[in-house]
């Protein structure tokens, strides 16, 4: 009896060993909490940063983000408004329904939805055909040269699953609809949703059937992920060097000179795929919040370039972000298609000329506005508005600053409701037309067209150009992006400020990719 | 008529008994010179922390002036915004100071009203009144500040919020610290109706309200004084407290609370001051005045002396 005990203990002893040297946890920290679970319902990167580990898309991304093959295997033109699309056999959704190309198309018609909050990435979508259970056509209204590029942010969902649990379109967050997928999800990805408490923590365990596992040189063995949500950053940090978390995806700025010379901790560091802009309105006759009255100042192309030339970017660059952006001139960064390097090129800060040039304006003492700006969506988001409304300030506009929180933040620019702004801008298709389109493009026009362009720029010489990037290809596309970047140069309806560098904090043990769309992909990370 | 309790304690026993402590001689110096720098901050402080046309972010994260990179135009360094330590603490004293003196009034002026009442008419309002108190001093008084907050924030639209912030936060901190004073009032006032110049005050016909305002009240306002000054203390660090949570004032008028919050972000990246100076600032402020408090609940106590 005894000795049947003793084995029995030892035996338990052993499996919890091997347990212990089996299970890989990644306990990983960031500010934001993601506000669904559903995956077309929020194109906000702290919804994708969880998502992307659980559901996979047709078209993957490498580390350096160039396309790869995801859910399916291959892609190709058919016709100029058909692309086909082979899909991966044998793949699993995490609750065992099969994927087919039913799925395909319906997770297509899903972000489709007006509910969806992916339009951007479907927009010239005209349908999906299921030609085969493998395999699947997409039609658009006209040529996409770029679709597989935006596939790769739409998640496929199982039909079956929707039907079931009642979630054939997305979840309507503006009206906070409460529907199953806001708190479960059901992927073919790497990692399945095993538990998930808002606000509190979310768990992500390791599914050992994931397809991407037998591809050559992955090394990936994180078995589980628990993700926290800490706001503050003076705790966030505190956990990375007390050990209680392994990754902080955001450590603010002030603290990596301390971690980079933090035993066990390494900071990874590299650019971002994402601009920060001040957006004028440059639409309305008179500004909605300023002294000036009977007329726009910000119409005045001089009164644009002087309070360009009011900004010290590299003062922002050194004291606020602290050497960690790129101070830019122009539109994108490098890494996206179609950035030029002659006309990534800032108006020099001269305070002198800022004055001159308001004065020939007709603003020798300045005015006033009120430059709204988020306070939690962008790196120190909120002091480099503090910082721009000093400078401002300094030539004679006496710019009042008003921050707030991302929500109220989106919603009041959303409706226009802004003289001028602080506006971050990511490219996850890696090319210039999203830019442009979203940002530049006469509101109104066709779908997606200036849906972010709340400042009600509008030039009929960039929407030409904008339309020859939508339907050219090859060189005379580069050339019509080459174009409209000089135009964006010469006409400032934004200041560019920099693309944001984001540094990753984690413990020395774990090696994986940096990825420039701030998303970690935990399938490549590695725990010694 | 005779001299109120509260004139007469001004005599010249008080005024020795101060003399003879030197903490209080201490505290009082040290209270006159935080006072003192709030009130004249326009006219005293080197800079003017809100005129953002001053502000030069060349000149963020000075450390304070005896460091080695410190520079003499910021005597204790300088913010993230390149914002003078010095004058933003002696703007935001003032912040503290108004906030913390006002909701004491608020408490205050409620307070002896209700305990009064309560006091003098005796009874079914006795009772009522005292049992609100009862129940309100069973909550921390900061969690009474934060509901105040939290229920106004959501009432009001952002933009009317943010104007009204100031009272609405001097509303939260008076009402939690009234039951003190009722309390206080209420035990007095029963000690005081049954003395004979009250007894005679009603026999010649005046009315209730009239004896208890000039005649009661100038006989109890003794420990309210030494309650207000107490309070005091307790105003301004309930206001810091709420600041350093994000719910006090709006940070267009940063208090020291504010400040201590901002700063807090910097204190694992080596930027110490902007954190520690208006936390010392804080504690000075706080200690003096509630020395002082101490000081003034023995002087005019009669059995200590």
């Amino acid at each position: 009896m005894r000795s049947w005990m003793r084995a029995a203990t030892l035996a338990a002893l052993l499996g919890a060993m091997a347990a212990a040297a089996e299970a890989r946890t990644v306990r990983w920290a960031a500010s934001g909490d993601p506000n669904t679970m559903d995956p077309h319902s929020q194109n906000v990167g702290t919804v994708t940063m969880v998502l992307q580990q659980v559901y996979d898309a047709l078209v993957a991304r490498n580390p350096d983000l160039s396309p790869a093959p995801g859910l399916a295997t291959a892609w190709e033109q058919h016709e100029p408004t058909r692309w086909r699309f082979t899909l991966r056999p044998g793949v699993r959704f995490h609750e065992g329904e099969a994927f087919t190309a039913e799925d395909v198309v319906f997770s297509i018609e899903r972000a489709l939805q007006p509910t969806s909050n992916f339009g951007i990435f479907v927009d010239t979508i005209e349908r999906a055909e299921k030609v085969d259970d493998l395999t699947v056509d997409i039609v658009t209204k006209v040529p996409d040269p770029i679709l597989p590029n935006k596939l790769a942010s739409v998640f496929m969902m199982s039909r079956s699953w929707a039907e079931r649990h009642n979630a054939t379109r997305p979840q309507n967050t503006r009206q906070r609809e409460e529907m199953h997928t806001v708190r479960s999800a059901n992927g073919t990805g790497a990692y399945r949703l095993a538990l998930r408490e808002p606000d509190v923590r979310t768990v992500l365990a390791r599914n050992p059937d994931w397809w991407g596992w037998r591809e050559e040189g992955n090394r990936g063995n994180v078995t589980e992920i628990v993700f926290r949500p800490i706001a503050s950053d003076a705790t966030r940090i505190a956990a990375l060097l007390s050990g209680e978390v392994d990754f902080v995806l955001d450590p603010p700025l002030q603290d990596l000179a301390r971690l980079r010379n933090a035993p066990n901790v390494k900071v990874l560091e590299g650019p971002e795929i994402r601009t920060l802009y001040i957006v004028f309105d440059v639409g309305r006759d008179e500004l909605l919040y300023s002294d000036v009255k009977g007329r726009n100042p910000f119409r005045d192309l001089r009164v644009r370039q002087a309070l360009y030339h009011a900004i010290d970017i590299q003062a922002i660059h050194r004291a606020t972000m602290r050497g960690q952006s790129v101070p830019t001139g122009t539109l994108f960064p490098e890494q996206v298609n179609g950035y030029v390097k002659e006309e990534d090129v800032r108006l020099p800060f001269d305070a002198a000329r800022a004055r001159a040039l308001l004065a020939e304006a007709g603003y020798p003492n300045g005015f006033s506005v009120t430059l709204d700006c988020p306070n939690n969506r962008y790196i120190n988001d909120e002091q480099i508005c503090q910082n721009i409304a000093a400078m401002w300030s300094r030539v004679g506009v006496r710019t009042a600053l008003k921050a707030q929180p991302l929500g109220p933040f989106f919603a009041q620019i959303q409706r226009a409701d802004t003289s001028v702004y602080l506006l971050g801008w990511g490219v996850p298709t890696l090319d210039a037309l999203y830019s442009f389109q979203s940002l530049l493009a006469t509101r109104g026009g066709q779908p997606g067209d200036g849906i972010w362009n709340f400042g009600g720029y509008s030039n009929p010489r960039m929407d030409a150009l904008i339309g020859r990037m939508k339907t050219e290809s090859g060189e005379a596309r580069q050339a019509a992006i080459r174009e409209a970047l000089r135009l964006y140069r010469e006409d400032v309806p934004h200041i560019p400020l920099h693309h944001q560098m984001i540094p990753w904090a984690m413990r020395a043990n774990i090696s994986m990719p940096h990825m420039a769309n701030n998303q970690p992909f935990f399938r490549w990370a590695v725990v010694e | 008529m005779a001299a109120p309790a509260f004139v007469r304690a001004f005599d010249s026993d008080l005024w020795w008994s101060f003399r003879r402590s030197p903490v209080t001689v201490l505290s009082a110096v040290v209270a006159l010179v935080c006072v003192g720098g709030a009130l004249l901050a326009p006219l005293l402080a080197p800079h003017n922390p809100f005129d953002l046309a001053s502000l030069n972010l060349l000149d963020a994260f000075k450390p304070p002036a005896w460091a080695a990179e410190g520079d003499l135009a910021y005597p204790l360094g300088t913010d993230d915004q390149g914002r003078d330590m010095l004058s933003a603490i002696m703007y935001g004293a003032r912040v503290s100071l108004l906030v913390g003196v006002s909701a004491v009034l608020f408490s205050t002026l409620l307070g002896v009203a209700l305990g009064l009442l309560a006091g003098y008419l005796g009874g079914a309002v006795d009772a009522v009144l005292m049992r609100i108190a009862d129940i309100q001093l069973t909550f921390p008084s900061i969690l009474v500040a934060l509901l105040v907050d939290g229920v106004v924030r959501a009432a009001l639209p952002r933009e009317v919020h943010d104007q009204v912030a100031l009272f609405v936060v001097i509303f939260a901190i008076g009402i939690s610290n009234w039951p003190q004073f009722a309390r206080t009032v209420r035990g007095s006032t029963l000690v005081e109706r049954n003395k004979e110049y009250v007894l005679a005050a009603r026999v010649i016909g005046l009315s209730r309200l009239r004896i208890m305002l000039t005649h009661v009240l100038p006989n109890v306002l003794g420990p309210v004084l030494v309650i207000a000054t107490l309070s005091l203390g307790f105003a301004i660090l309930a206001e810091a407290t709420l600041s350093f949570l994000g719910v006090g004032v709006p940070p267009t008028q940063p208090s020291l609370g504010t400040l201590i919050r901002i700063g807090n972000d910097f204190l694992f990246s080596g930027e110490w001051w902007i954190t520690i100076f208006p936390g010392a600032a804080l504690v000075a402020m706080v200690l003096s005045v509630n020395l002082l408090g101490d000081w003034l609940r023995d002087a005019l106590n009669p059995k200590l002396r």
